[in-house]
């Protein structure tokens, strides 16, 4: 970090270019990224507090909160264990491939979500690749919740590698080998010294792996179906809520996923401080 | 940012001393060639299944062009405006101390953090013609919603962070001799900025701006509430491949989405070019 430069040094023209650039700032987020998030809870609280809590136990709006927890529950277990397994794998040996099979971990980050639902749908879609074997095993992959499931672990895939395997190559081995001498086991080795050591950017991982489980919209809204009280996820019941004219009850669902991106905020800048 | 850059890193000069090869090899392949890798074939399956006269007839139709038209322009206007909003952002937020600041910088990343069909539906009613911002502009006779303009709203705030996110640590850690240097020797602040700074933090300016422009032209969820999605007037390339989808167009879902991965393979390949000048400069010689 380099101080800034001091403002008792700099002439008066670099003091008013200075507030006049603070000031463009502050005025500009302000109503470009301030706003837009009040205005979320400002509406949903806007017919009063009996209207918003009506809105949100509504039976589609209640159900969709239910599916967006059962998917990020069933994902982050899944995200942990690939992406520290990922991470060990890139950080602790040498292989042929080694730097393809990075790539393509890291590739989800460069499809945007939307085309992976479409992937998703050429796939295992009715005329899809493997559309007629489902149809045969009578196996129902989209449109329920395998399907919503897999496009969110496509899209969520990248975070935790992407936290902890800089951490594991800048740390070394030294560690895990002295315990490996020692007669450590591997499970032994992973608990006692690997988990303390990548437990912060593990956690951090996980939380933006969760909040983007939980707020994706376009790669899910191909493969739920969308049908109504069933594969709507939170996101999308607010585009429901929304086309159905029902714009408090859009915004009231959409202020539980705002309130949960600002837990998310608070996460990431304590466990950022704690990361590096 | 991408790891890619670290590998190069010696990873421990033992080999496979340590125990898990077999297995993290194992559950990763799985995983990769299950979620990841068969889906990306299906897409290049069916789009080498068309063939190059229909695929291109299938990109030219005059309603995918309108749709890429739009998705490129939307993108372009809203990396303009990014590319300067960040630059003033990541400007403000190292080289000024001033109350507020670190909850300004905090700000930064609500667009990361909030999804973005909560962005689209809170952008949409503030610009709606009773909202917030749209009474002011509809006097004037700006409408946002339904316009091309509302697009480029939405694909601007959603990347945000991009080039602010870049350009900040590079701003951090350049050394401020030289700019001391240029005002001593007469050089004005803006002079010293343009001639100075500037060409110090231009590659990561630049990486910052393509990822924020591929990201803009892969926004769906901020947009679609936003655009109205009238075909050959707001409907944005991605939407259309869905509506190709469910009309059971599965040839016209694919060449869409395909021009699109193409599209945004092109930007990744240009901004790790940049990167890996980026980090090549930042070596001390």
């Amino acid at each position: 970090m380099t101080p800034a430069v001091p403002a008792t040094l700099a002439p008066r023209q670099d003091r008013s270019a200075r507030w006049l650039l603070i000031g463009l700032a502050v005025m500009l987020t302000l109503f470009i990224v301030v706003v837009p998030l009040i205005y979320i809870f400002w509406r949903a609280l806007s017919g009063g507090f009996a209207i918003f809590a009506q809105n949100i136990l509504a039976p589609d709006t209640l159900h969709a909160i239910w599916l967006t927890a059962a998917v990020a529950v069933v994902t982050l277990p899944i995200n942990l264990v690939i992406g520290i397994a990922a991470a060990w794998l890139i950080a602790r040996f040498t292989f042929p491939g080694r730097k393809a099979l990075l790539t393509i971990i890291e590739l989800p980050f460069s499809i945007s979500p939307i085309i992976a639902g479409v992937c998703y749908l050429l796939l295992y879609g009715r005329q899809g690749l493997l559309g007629p074997v489902l149809a045969a095993g009578d196996i129902k992959i989209l449109f329920a919740l395998p399907g919503i499931v897999m496009v969110t672990l496509f899209v969520t895939g990248p975070f935790v590698a992407r936290e902890v395997l800089p951490l594991m190559q800048a740390q070394g081995s030294e560690q895990e080998q002295a315990a490996l001498t020692l007669g450590a086991s591997g499970w032994q080795i992973f608990r006692r010294v690997t988990l303390p050591n990548i437990r912060w950017a593990l956690l951090y991982g996980a939380v933006l792996a969760t909040a983007r489980a939980v707020g994706e919209f376009g790669a899910v809204s191909v493969v739920s179906g969308a049908i109504r009280g069933q594969t709507m996820t939170l996101p999308l019941q607010i585009e429901l809520l929304f086309n159905d004219l029902n714009t408090v009850g859009a915004f009231a669902a959409a202020s539980t996923l705002t309130l949960i991106a600002l837990v998310v905020l608070i996460l990431k800048t304590v466990l950022e401080g704690r990361t590096r | 940012m991408s790891v890619a850059a670290v590998i190069d890193a010696p990873a421990g000069r033992q080999r496979r001393v340590l125990p898990g090869f077999g297995l993290t090899m194992g559950l990763v392949l799985t995983y990769v060639g299950v979620i990841v890798l068969l889906p990306v074939i299906a897409l290049v399956l069916k789009g080498a299944e068309i063939g190059p006269v229909r695929f291109w007839e299938i990109v030219t139709a005059p309603r995918t062009l309108a749709a890429l038209r739009l998705t490129i322009t939307a993108a372009a206007l809203a990396t303009v405006f990014n590319a300067l909003y960040g630059l003033l952002m990541a400007w403000v937020l190292v080289r000024y101390r001033f109350p507020g600041r670190r909850l300004l910088d905090a700000m930064m990343d609500i667009p990361f953090a909030l999804p973005t069909a909560v962005a689209g539906l809170s952008l949409t009613a503030l610009f709606s013609e009773n909202g917030w911002y749209g009474q002011l502009l509809a006097p004037v006779g700006i409408s946002v919603v339904y316009t091309i303009w509302g697009v480029a709203i939405a694909m601007s705030f959603t990347s945000i962070p991009f080039v602010v996110r870049t350009v900040q640590p590079i701003l951090e850690d350049l050394d401020q001799s030289q700019e001391e240097a240029a005002r001593t020797l007469g050089a004005t602040p803006f002079q010293t900025f343009a001639r100075v700074i500037f060409p110090a933090i231009l590659p990561s300016f630049l990486v910052g701006t393509t990822i924020a422009f591929a990201r803009s032209l892969g926004e769906f969820g901020a947009v679609i509430f936003i655009a109205g999605n009238l075909p050959m007037k707001t409907e944005i390339a991605s939407l259309l491949a869905v509506i190709r989808l469910e009309e059971y167009d599965y040839n016209g879902a694919a060449a869409i989405a395909l021009t699109l991965v193409a599209i945004a393979m092109v930007l990744l390949v240009v901004s790790n070019w940049l990167q890996s000048r980026l980090t090549r400069r930042r070596v001390p010689a």
